[in-house]
């Protein structure tokens, strides 16, 4: 492995806007404030930002608009396809085109308002020709088939699920900024309605407005620009299938070969994580990644769960800010779980806080369990 | 058409050659002529091998439930069940079970493949294997 990732790159702002409703805004105005308030936490001028990372769920060509939107004329534009984990492939990139000195400023940026323009998921994908016949839920009924076989297979049982909903409530309810508050039970997971089983309503991702904007540079200047800048310590992607009928075994997903390639970067493992932050669009979700990505063995995620081992004062902290289940979800959250790892990591994260972090993973999932990216975050105690 | 259900493939149009199959009632795989590596959905080539040396063939239509979903819908609308097929010669799909409530169709369960014709389109949909094969 080589040594061009690590820590050669850091976030020096992180910043959301719009969570939860959003009304009035256009998707690309929610990207453009948050980006604004990310440069203005790192003290970045806009004009510097050489390298523009975008997703926008309404447009196809997305990139193009924002750097005219901004008024920029950036080196690198990319405005990739890979879903939810498009941002952890930003990071990716970005790292790279950092660390080689083509651009010196990059900025990763969403906006989405699916909630009050459309009341559900806005998405540009395309129902698959070879599925469409059956009348799936998508995405919902996709994971709903990777649950079936978890269940079949391991045990996994409809309460272990509804646990990874209770405790993304838990971490909700410390969180200000979350969509979802209030009390939450296993029960009422189980009674609530269901959509395709074994998922009931909870078992599924909110449907939220909200924005989010990261801003990378290189690890010299991060130093001079703020306080605790968030290192790169390890980013990875790895895509095994498009849709959930052609994935070779609906337990395993790729997070397996994203999460390995991006330790053996850090040179950690997950055994030096303080914190994770996962892409939850489904209750399933949370289990598959902490498996995947070694928290506990495959097929052990759902007891690894139980008895809230994952909610606030658990064993392991867990989508900390609520996640896509009680937080936020405009459709592709994956840049989410970077803007909370980068809280944890700067102490900025208030009722939620875990003491000391030095390692936050953010994992991100883009399509149904496709395409997984990795992204292992440090503070200035791991470089 | 040959009588052995093999068909050489010269001009390759796969989603459409496969619904026309459909619509005549046949339910037809593809394969690798070079590794008779069979797949599914059909393509322009073989995936990983990327070989072009293919042809169509009939499946024996045998089949195992490998996971299920039913999607529920808001009443009068019944439920429906969504299944994960494994052939018995190798790849999967995704289908519906039909002569059964939703809740009775298991993981692991023996199914055989039917072509319904539905709103004069051909479709591929399984029902319960007879007795005699899902004892074999």
């Amino acid at each position: 492995m080589n040594d061009f990732i690590r820590g050669k790159t850091a976030i020096v702002g992180a910043a959301t806007f719009g969570i939860g409703e959003a009304p009035g805004y256009e998707t690309i105005d929610l990207a453009a404030r948050a980006s604004i308030d990310a440069l203005d936490q790192a003290g970045i001028a806009l004009k510097d930002v050489d390298g523009l990372f975008l997703a926008l769920p309404d447009d196809m060509l997305s990139g193009l608009s924002f750097a005219e939107y901004l008024g920029l004329r950036p080196k690198l534009t990319d405005n990739n396809r890979t879903g939810g984990s498009a941002f952890q492939t930003y990071v990716y990139h970005a790292a790279l085109a950092l660390a080689a000195g083509e651009i010196d400023t990059a900025l990763i940026a969403y906006g989405s308002n699916q909630r009050t323009k459309a009341g559900k998921l806005m998405t540009p994908a395309q129902q698959f020709t070879w599925e469409d016949p059956y009348q799936p839920i998508l995405p919902a009924s996709s994971y709903a088939l990777a649950a079936s076989r978890h269940m079949h297979e391991f045990g996994t049982t409809r309460e272990q699920l509804a646990e990874v909903a209770v405790s993304a409530r838990g971490w909700a309810n410390l969180n200000p900024d979350a969509f979802a508050k209030g009390p939450l039970t296993i029960d009422d997971c189980l009674s609530s309605r269901m959509v395709s089983t074994p998922l009931t309503v909870r078992d599924c991702c909110l449907v939220t407005d909200g924005a989010a904007a990261i801003v990378m540079t290189r690890a010299d200047r991060a130093r001079d620009l703020v306080a605790k800048p968030a290192y790169v310590l390890g980013a990875a992607a790895a895509t095994w299938n498009r849709n959930i009928s052609a994935m070779a075994d609906l337990t395993v997903t790729a997070a397996l070969e994203s999460g390995q390639r991006a330790y053996a970067q850090a040179k950690l493992g997950p055994q030096d994580v303080d914190v994770v932050e996962l892409y939850d669009a489904f209750t399933i979700n949370t289990i598959l990644f902490l498996e995947d990505l070694g928290f506990c063995p495959k097929g052990e995620g759902g007891r690894f769960v139980s008895g809230g081992a994952i909610a606030p004062g658990g064993s392991l902290p867990v989508n900390t800010n609520g996640g896509g289940l009680s937080c936020v979800h405009p459709g592709m959250y994956g840049l989410f779980t970077i803007v909370e790892s980068v809280a944890q990591i700067t102490g900025t994260a208030g009722a939620r806080q875990i003491p000391d972090v030095d390692v936050a993973i953010a994992h991100g999932n883009g399509g149904t369990l496709s395409s997984q990216a990795t992204v292992i975050l440090g503070s200035g105690a791991t470089v | 058409m040959a009588a052995n259900d093999i068909v050489a493939i010269g001009d390759l149009h796969p989603n459409r050659d496969y619904q026309a199959f459909l619509d005549q009632g046949r339910f037809m795989l593809m394969r690798d002529r070079t590794t008779g590596e069979p797949f599914f959905y059909p393509r322009i080539m073989a995936p990983v091998t990327g070989s072009r040396d293919l042809e169509w063939f009939e499946p024996s239509g045998r089949g195992t439930v490998y996971a299920v979903t039913i999607v529920h819908r808001r009443p009068p609308t019944p439920n429906h069940n969504v299944v994960l097929v494994d052939l018995a010669e190798g790849p999967r799909l995704m289908s519906r079970v039909e002569g059964l409530t939703p809740e009775d169709v298991k993981i692991g369960m023996a199914v055989q493949a039917r072509v319904a014709q539905v709103d004069g389109k051909g479709v591929l949909l399984f029902d319960p294997a007879p007795a005699e094969e899902r004892a074999a």
